[in-house]
């Protein structure tokens, strides 16, 4: 007996859509295993997780808030993906992104709005800086593989905790908020600092916007550029690329810096919209659960809008899970890792037809 | 193993291997279909038919690689299920496949020891040794295989199956990275196999070759049996004309006048790109406008290295080592090369020169986003891109199973002709193409033999690599050699002859009286 995978010439295309809608069924079914084992009822789990969040407006927005970066980092992620780079490292992109964004933040703390150092030019500066910051830290893993030769997923991976104790020190040190009692973090962001929301009094602030807009212009660019053209094709085929006459180097440094650019976006709409101020962690693992959400979206910006609102479910899920259930968050991520592990699965059963073979003895 | 009793009562004797009815399907394509062949003991049988015929797919049966889906496989007369390779070796059939299988790090021994059950090495020394007195089956048992030529690690090949003491041996391809001088000595070799009782499964598209050495040919088309034929009472011409189920129209040569310098190498030399790779030296070359230059070679001597060097994929050290048109080009990339109207061809059709996955129009954006109406401005025109395709399809007639099909979809002979479809509508100035109907079907490779042709009638420059010297002779004005990442200066093609170019292959300068002095590695009889 022998399992035998047969590529598909033509994979229908229905596949490619059934295929991740399959996965998430796979994956609830073992989650729903894994809670019963827990002694909770997975149904009651499934309600908690998966539909109460969907009934009322707090949580709706909670779950655009929460998709926002997700979808952001994944959108990047493709970039890289899709030309078989592998940048593991959005969550360390992410926080320098943060970081940078903040540094202006405090800097300007407490100016005057009208005075020489206030003013409305803050904002864009900071979301250009978290940019930059973002940009700037994916490119070292990118030009270390370009220049050197060096694993790029073993080095994006490990700078993710460099990045993290680098802001766990600014925040415990230099950058502690005087008055804080102590506490670990900075001061609160100025109003001149902070995302404006969408509506009044409610937590959706305006970077869900710049992220519908930056998923559109992404899938503009995988279809209609030669951009989009080339790292499709480095992907696809790196010595068709080459003969093609692409420059696989400098494809590497642009598609990290791009997906690096746009963690780095996400840290400081995060700092700046949502938490309003540098703690040591500003992140529940937004860049590694942008790796399931790229997944489970194809590697297009589409298909990553609608699983990034299926991975933000689990999150505000799992925070009514950890209230009404007592189930802990660690629950939320194997679910997580069981999803990223069956969209894979899916992946193969797509591209391949699978056969199991008798062995016939001789 | 199924142990019905034989069935002794004919008078003459069961054939060695009979195959009855076999059919392999793969999901839908029938690969083999209701397939009958018989092999006698000390018969050389050719089994003949075009790139996707069906014969790999039998030998695999035979060989136990695959299994069949209905039908047969009779041993001595005995029906036998052959479930995996080991089963087959166990009965006595051996094979030689064309892509050989060894460790270049490790010597001749070595590899050979690896799939022989444990025995000292002295005695496998000796062993080894054996087969070169019986066989002129020459080794040197001690060399490294990196340090080897395709025809001495073919022979390892050879060597490992007949330490096994094969019945039956089969051969996929053996002569296609031979010279002609290597090719004779194989064939001496298995003359002597064939005197022994032995019998051969002979598998190539080489018709002479077939002629030379096989008692019957079996022929294959679209996985049937369409015919079995004496070779020897069939020219080469008959036997293609079965293989392909048609007529092979002859192509004509134009008669187009020869212009100005268009495309050249000047002292152009790189260093290896890899460890087993070559390095070019000294690469001199110079192509006119209406002329076709061929550089003949066997497999491994440079030649994607020169392709690369060529094409721009690769940059020379020295500008004025590649020109255009008379101007420097050897800093130029690809892109730059092909906007000053050149354009190239690669070996590799699969993942080089086409993205597999990829449908023909953004295959078509491949060599041409640089030079042609498909992209403005960064912004790819799927439109146009879409049109300029169907129009390769079209005037190359490129078989498609639908309107804008992913590449991997189309079988070889169709996919080489859109990339090459793909450069010569561009009417390029140059074309370097490399290989031009490696693993294309007769008809396909006519086809593109005549655009070749037709480009350089037009005032173009060519510049063909290739192995196949019926190829080269049929196409070129003029030749030159390649081995080991020297180029020979090239001579008028009719003032040459194959045996002279074979020994150049070989990396012999020939003497010019007619000397029967062969300096690479003879396999003389001791």
């Amino acid at each position: 007996m022998r399992i035998e995978l047969q590529p598909r010439l033509n994979p229908p295309r229905w596949l490619g859509f059934a295929a991740p809608v399959a996965a998430v069924a796979v994956a609830l079914l073992i989650g729903g295993v894994i809670v019963a084992n827990l002694g909770k009822s997975p149904l009651d789990a499934f309600l908690v997780y998966f539909v109460d969040p969907l009934t009322q407006d707090w949580s709706l927005e909670a779950l655009a808030v929460k998709a926002s970066p997700l979808v952001l980092i994944a959108t990047g992620l493709c970039f890289c993906f899709r030309a078989n780079l592998w940048n593991i490292g959005a969550e360390g992109q992410f926080v320098a992104g943060g970081a940078c964004g903040g540094a202006l933040a405090l800097a300007t703390h407490g100016a005057d709005h009208a005075g020489p150092l206030g003013g409305s030019w803050i904002l864009p500066a900071m979301l250009l800086l978290g940019i930059l910051g973002g940009a700037a830290y994916a490119l070292i893993p990118a030009v270390l593989r370009v220049a050197l030769g060096v694993n790029e997923i073993l080095s994006s991976l490990m700078l993710v905790y460099v990045a993290g104790l680098g802001l766990d020190y600014l925040v415990r040190g230099p950058w502690r908020d005087p008055a804080g009692f102590n506490f670990p973090v900075s001061v609160n962001f100025d109003p001149d600092a902070t995302l404006p929301t969408l509506i009044d009094g409610a937590s959706l602030h305006a970077g869900v916007l710049v992220t519908l807009l930056v998923v559109v212009g992404a899938a503009l660019v995988f279809s209609r550029t030669m951009f989009g053209y080339e790292i499709r094709c480095v992907g696809a085929a790196p010595r068709a690329a080459r003969f093609a006459g692409f420059d696989e180097k400098r494809l590497t440094l642009l598609v990290f810096a791009l997906s690096g650019g746009l963690a780095g976006l996400a840290g400081v709409m995060e700092v700046s919209g949502q938490i309003g101020q540098l703690q040591p962690s500003i992140s529940p693992g937004y860049g590694f659960t942008a790796i399931i959400v790229a997944y489970l979206g194809r590697l297009q910006p589409m298909g990553v809008l609608v699983a990034g609102l299926v991975l933000a479910l689990t999150y505000v899920g799992g925070e009514g899970a950890q209230i009404a259930l007592k189930l802990p968050l660690d629950v939320t991520k194997a679910f997580q890792g069981i999803l990223l592990v069956c969209v894979l699965g899916a992946d193969v059963v797509t591209r391949y037809r699978v056969r199991i073979v008798g062995r016939v003895m001789a | 193993m199924a142990s019905l009793p034989g069935s002794p009562s004919v008078r003459t004797p069961a054939p060695l291997v009979a195959i009855r009815g076999l059919s392999k399907s793969f999901g839908p394509v029938h690969a083999n279909r209701n397939i009958d062949l018989d092999v006698l003991a000390g018969e050389n049988h050719a089994l003949l038919g075009e790139n996707g015929a069906g014969k790999s797919t039998l030998v695999k049966m035979l060989y136990g690689l695959l299994q069949p889906s209905a039908g047969e496989i009779l041993w001595q007369g005995r029906p036998v299920v052959l479930g995996s390779p080991e089963a087959a070796r166990a009965l006595g059939i051996g094979m030689v496949f064309q892509h050989f299988s060894l460790f270049e790090n490790l010597t001749v021994s070595e590899n050979i020891a690896l799939v022989l059950p444990p025995e000292r090495q002295s005695r496998l020394d000796a062993r080894i040794g054996g087969l070169s007195e019986r066989y002129g089956l020459k080794l040197e048992p001690a060399r490294p295989v990196w340090s080897l030529s395709a025809g001495e690690r073919q022979r390892i090949e050879i060597a490992r199956v007949l330490l096994q003491d094969p019945k039956l041996m089969i051969l996929d391809e053996p002569t296609s990275v031979l010279t002609p001088q290597e090719s004779e000595s194989l064939f001496a070799i298995l003359d002597r196999l064939k005197a022994e009782g032995r019998a051969l499964l002979y598998i190539s598209h080489r018709l002479d070759d077939v002629r030379r050495l096989c008692d019957r040919a079996t022929v294959l088309r679209a996985g049937r049996v369409v015919g079995t034929c004496d070779p020897r009472a069939e020219t080469a011409r008959s036997m293609a004309a079965q293989m392909v189920g048609a007529q092979i129209a002859e192509v004509s040569s134009r008669g187009g006048a020869v212009g100005a310098e268009r495309f050249a190498a000047d002292d152009l030399s790189l260093p290896a790109p890899g460890l087993h790779a070559t390095a070019l030296r000294g690469i001199h070359l110079s192509v006119r406008g209406g002329e076709v230059l061929g550089i003949a070679g066997v497999a491994g001597n440079g030649q994607d290295e020169l392709f690369a060097a060529l094409s721009g994929e690769r940059l020379a050290s020295d500008a004025g080592a590649i020109r255009i048109d008379g101007r420097p080009a050897g800093r130029d990339g690809i892109t730059a090369r092909r906007r000053r109207g050149a354009a190239f061809v690669p070996e590799e059709r699969n993942g080089h020169a086409a993205v597999p996955g990829f449908a023909l129009s953004d295959n078509l954006v491949l060599s041409r986003h640089a030079t042609g109406e498909v992209s403005r401005g960064g912004f790819l025109r799927g439109a146009a891109a879409r049109a300029i395709a169907r129009e390769v399809v079209e005037t190359f007639d490129v078989r498609a199973g639908a309107p804008d099909p992913a590449a991997r979809t189309l079988s070889g002979g169709n996919l080489q002709k859109f990339v090459v479809g793909r450069e010569i509508l561009r009417e390029p100035g140059v074309l370097v193409i490399n290989q031009p109907t490696w693993g294309v079907d007769a008809l396909a490779g006519a086809a593109i033999h005549q655009a070749i042709l037709d480009l350089a009638g037009r005032g173009s420059a060519v510049v063909v690599i290739s192995q196949d010297l019926d190829e080269l002779f049929r196409l070129c004005d003029r030749l030159c050699v390649i081995h080991d990442g020297t180029l020979s200066p090239a001579t008028a093609t009719a003032e040459t002859d194959r045996d002279d170019v074979g020994l150049r292959m070989a990396g012999t300068v020939p003497s010019p009286p007619a000397g029967t002095e062969v300096a690479s590695a003879p396999v003389h009889a001791h």
